[in-house]
């Protein structure tokens, strides 16, 4: 049953993960603007150079 | 397009305006004037009509238009200094704030502006903020020349003077969302640690490993404590330094007790603790707080004169035309305005013919002709021909500019103090720390274990969660029905405010009159189809608004005039089929003005041929629904406060009742005065206007609201911005916000209800880590739940 001892301290880490990444979406400005990006990505891209299309936030 | 299928009139390709005037053909499209074809042209050369596919007629009329040569002040490295947030040796970067911004196809022309201008590295639109941040390369391209091309495909930024203030505007408060995340994870965590507690089956499991989950438990909780919950200890602690209790007192005591308690349990052994509820309990309440603090913030509620003006002028210094920042005006200046320009501070007129729209300072649509020598008082708007004039006092000591020195716009916003939840904590805490001290009284005598368990059981329910539920949720969905109908609260605690309104002020032009309209009436001699005829022709060449006005309002075709002349100021003359004509003021045609009466009146008087025919007179159109309006908060004082005289004293009268205060000349100055007054007498005051001369009685009185007919358009400081085609519902908001006070005491009800009944198994020591788990979570989302239910059916039966 020590095992549990092993699972929960891998189950936490991996939460934790989920967490760290959800911060780093706030801070990165994911979470400011929540209509753009879901206009944004129905647009087509037909003659844009392939490096272009990508935006970087 | 296809509009021209049923009707002969053709909407433009660009704009989608209907060409009435003009007509250009390109491609078999049609477009309603050169500025919207040459959009169209540049974009079709690009390659980017895309733009048109996207959404039927996206663009923005090409009619008015901001000649090139406004720009030249963003040479100025100053200004560029202010506007650019970050610059390197090759790149600049800064946001534009773009109103006119409306639909998916702005978003994909501005994010392809690099097609346009390969100076342009990249653009990336907020939409809802209505912001466009640009990066650009200032070796291949200039500041200007981005504005520039923005403006030409009719995105023209708003740049203004509050812009080069140096305070950047702000990013968005990410706080609330970092605690609601780690506040949720570890609620998340600690709820599956706490499982084995729930649940029989499992109690081997809990017997090996319950102190390992307790102290884990207990470093998941930490940061909940030390971070998400302080904005709780916090406030409580603030509100005991100002000798009042609000409504974060007993959670701030309820928060305190279940950690210490849980923290005692598991460090002496003696039970799992309250983790579980603790972390739930703050991330239930962060999500009311988050809840209440999201509103639209994409809508500047806070505004002043320096957002309103322009960042600079053009000097005149030495015969030579000069770009002076506006804040380094001095007296004595000269400086031109130009179509479209605005006047930056109170200045006399030196040169030019002056016809100031004062539109945005007092509602007043007509714009105001000046002759020379006359003072122009800064905020108007020149129309026409370019002017010159002499600046005679500095920007901050303008007529307009010097409300801004009043107390009341230094003065910081008090937190309201009444609010029901704050009323509603202080006797929860009361009552909750007598039934605590009745359960120690009989405890302690017969076990003083119990006693200690029943007194902080008591601590811990009492933590009135639900309670601090209510009042974010029922307020937040009420903000969002006001919203839906076109009326934008500053936050929730507007709702509360409007709820308490007993006095109504509203400004007249503007706000109770429609500002682009005037009935026009016709008295004197009957006209003969023929002589309207010629009026009109006369009419046709004269870009006067008042002309305008009545040639709209005469049916018939136009014919050919000879020898007309307009005199400025004065009136027109012409000759239509051998007789002279002549349009224009009373003094032009030489009548006499026997009554006082007549010069309040805005009327123009017709003569044939030197013989006086009658005179046209503009009233005031009031608003539609106004009536209604003023039916249904009869039971509030009603008063009027307006810039203009009193020649429509007789209609208000009429239109508000007798009961309503008129008051007339009323300068900005004195509309915060009378505001104020009102407030002293103890009352709870709206004010509804709409122009910058209202800013003092907006900020004033408990709850402004701004009237606008265009909510991206600048509007001053207020609580609300009410769009104007809403303007008939403002009588059904105000009976609402009164309604969602009743829903938020039935939720108290709810809230309370739950509470008893922990209160209950509290005093009897039977209240425990699992009757904890499962009341407080269904205690809040119920409340939750009733909040959002009511709203909704109270919204659908007052028909918002």
């Amino acid at each position: 049953m020590y095992i549990i001892f092993l699972m929960i301290a891998i189950s936490v880490a991996v939460a934790a993960a989920f967490l760290g990444a959800f911060l780093w979406a706030v801070r990165s400005g994911q979470y400011d603007d929540d209509y753009t990006p879901a206009v944004r990505m129905l647009f087509e891209n037909e003659e844009m150079p392939a490096g272009k299309s990508e935006k970087k936030v | 397009m296809e509009a021209a299928l049923q009707t002969n009139i053709q909407t433009c390709h660009h704009c989608g305006d209907s060409c009435l005037d003009e007509l250009v053909l390109v491609h078999d499209k049609a477009f309603c004037c050169a500025g919207c074809k040459t959009v169209y042209e540049l974009l079709e050369e690009n390659n980017l009509c895309t733009y048109y596919n996207i959404e039927a007629n996206p663009g923005i009329s090409g009619k008015v238009r901001t000649p090139e040569t406004h720009f030249a002040y963003l040479d100025d490295a100053g200004v560029e200094a202010q506007l650019i947030s970050f610059k390197n040796d090759t790149i600049c970067k800064l946001t534009f704030y773009i109103p006119q911004m409306h639909c998916s196809s702005c978003i994909w022309l501005l994010e392809n502006l690099f097609k346009l201008n390969a100076g342009v590295s990249e653009s990336t639109v907020n939409f809802l903020r209505k912001e466009v941040s640009l990066t650009y390369f200032h070796q291949k391209t200039t500041l200007r020349e981005v504005v520039m091309l923005l403006a030409g495909i009719g995105y023209e930024p708003e740049i203004t003077l509050a812009d080069t203030d140096g305070k950047k505007t702000s990013r968005p408060n990410r706080t609330i969302i970092y605690k609601l995340g780690i506040a949720g994870f570890c609620f998340g965590n600690v709820m599956l640690l706490a499982f084995p507690d729930y649940l029989a089956v499992t109690e081997g499991l809990q017997r090996t490993f319950g102190s390992f989950f307790g102290y884990l438990s207990f470093l998941l909780s930490l940061p909940v404590f030390v971070y998400s919950a302080r904005g709780f200890f916090t406030s409580a602690l603030e509100g005991i330094k100002q000798r009042m209790v609000n409504i974060d007192l007993p959670i701030a005591t309820g928060l305190l007790a279940l950690f210490f308690v849980s923290i005692y349990q598991v460090f002496t052994g003696t039970g799992p603790g309250y983790f579980d509820s603790f972390t739930g309990l703050v991330f239930f309440m962060l999500i009311g707080k988050y809840f209440q603090q999201k509103t639209y913030d994409t809508l500047s509620f806070d505004r002043d004169y320096t957002s309103y003006f322009p960042v600079s002028v053009t000097v005149l210094k030495g015969g030579k035309e000069e770009s002076v920042a506006v804040r380094n005006l001095q007296v004595g200046d000269r400086i031109r305005i130009r179509n479209q320009e605005l006047i930056p501070a109170d200045a006399m007129l030196l040169h030019g013919q002056a016809m100031i729209d004062y539109s945005f300072v007092s509602g007043e649509s007509e714009p105001v002709e000046k002759v020379v020598g006359e003072v122009i008082y800064a905020g108007g708007r020149q129309v026409g021909e370019s002017i010159e004039i002499e600046v005679v006092k500095e920007v901050s000591q303008g007529y307009l500019t010097q409300l801004w020195n009043e107390s009341v716009f230094s003065k910081q916003e008090k937190q309201s103090i009444n609010t029901y939840a704050n009323t509603a904590g202080k006797w929860f805490i009361i009552v909750t720390l007598l039934v605590a001290a009745g359960a120690l009284f009989y405890w302690v005598p017969r076990d003083t274990e119990m006693a200690m368990r029943a007194f902080t059981s008591v601590l811990i329910i009492a933590c009135p969660c639900a309670l601090s539920l209510a009042t974010p949720f029922v307020h937040g969905h009420t903000l969002r029905v006001f919203g839906r109908n076109r009326f934008y609260l500053k936050n929730t605690n507007v709702v509360e405010t409007l709820a308490k309104i007993d006095t109504v002020v509203f400004d007249k032009t503007g706000t109770l009159t429609e500002p682009r309209a005037s009935e026009i009436s016709y008295s004197g001699k009957a006209l003969a189809a023929e002589q309207e005829q010629s009026i009109k022709a006369v009419l046709s060449h004269s870009t006067h608004p008042l002309s305008q006005r009545i040639y709209q309002s005469l049916s018939g075709k136009t014919v050919e005039v000879q020898h007309f002349e307009e005199f400025a100021g004065k009136g027109l003359v012409g000759e239509v089929n051998g007789s002279i004509i002549r349009i224009g003021s009373a003094a032009y045609l030489g009548v006499k003005m026997d009554a006082l009466n007549d010069t309040l009146k805005t009327t123009v008087y017709v003569s044939v041929d030197g013989v006086l025919l009658g005179f046209y007179t503009f009233y005031n159109v009031y608003r539609q629904g106004l009536k209604d309006v003023i039916a249904q908060i009869s039971d509030k004082k009603i008063a009027v406060l307006s810039g203009d005289n009193n020649h429509e004293e007789a209609r208000l009268k009429e239109l508000l009742g007798s009961g309503a205060a008129l008051n007339f000349n009323q300068s900005p100055v004195q509309k915060l005065g009378y505001i104020q007054q009102l407030k002293n007498e103890q009352r709870q005051v709206l004010m509804v206007g709409d122009g910058l001369n209202d800013a003092g009685a907006l900020k004033q009185s408990d709850a402004g609201i701004a009237l606008t007919n265009n909510i991206t358009n600048f509007s001053p400081s207020c609580d609300a911005i009410l769009d104007a085609s809403s303007f008939n519902k403002l009588s059904t908001f105000l009976a609402f916000s009164k309604k969602t006070m009743a829903i938020i005491l039935a939720t108290f009800a709810v809230s309370l209800v739950y509470n008893v009944i922990g209160l209950t198994l509290a005093v009897q020591g039977l209240f425990s880590p699992i009757v904890s788990a499962i009341l407080m979570p269904i205690s809040s989302l119920s409340v939750i739940v009733f909040a959002t239910l009511s709203v909704k059916f109270a919204a659908k039966r007052a028909g918002l």
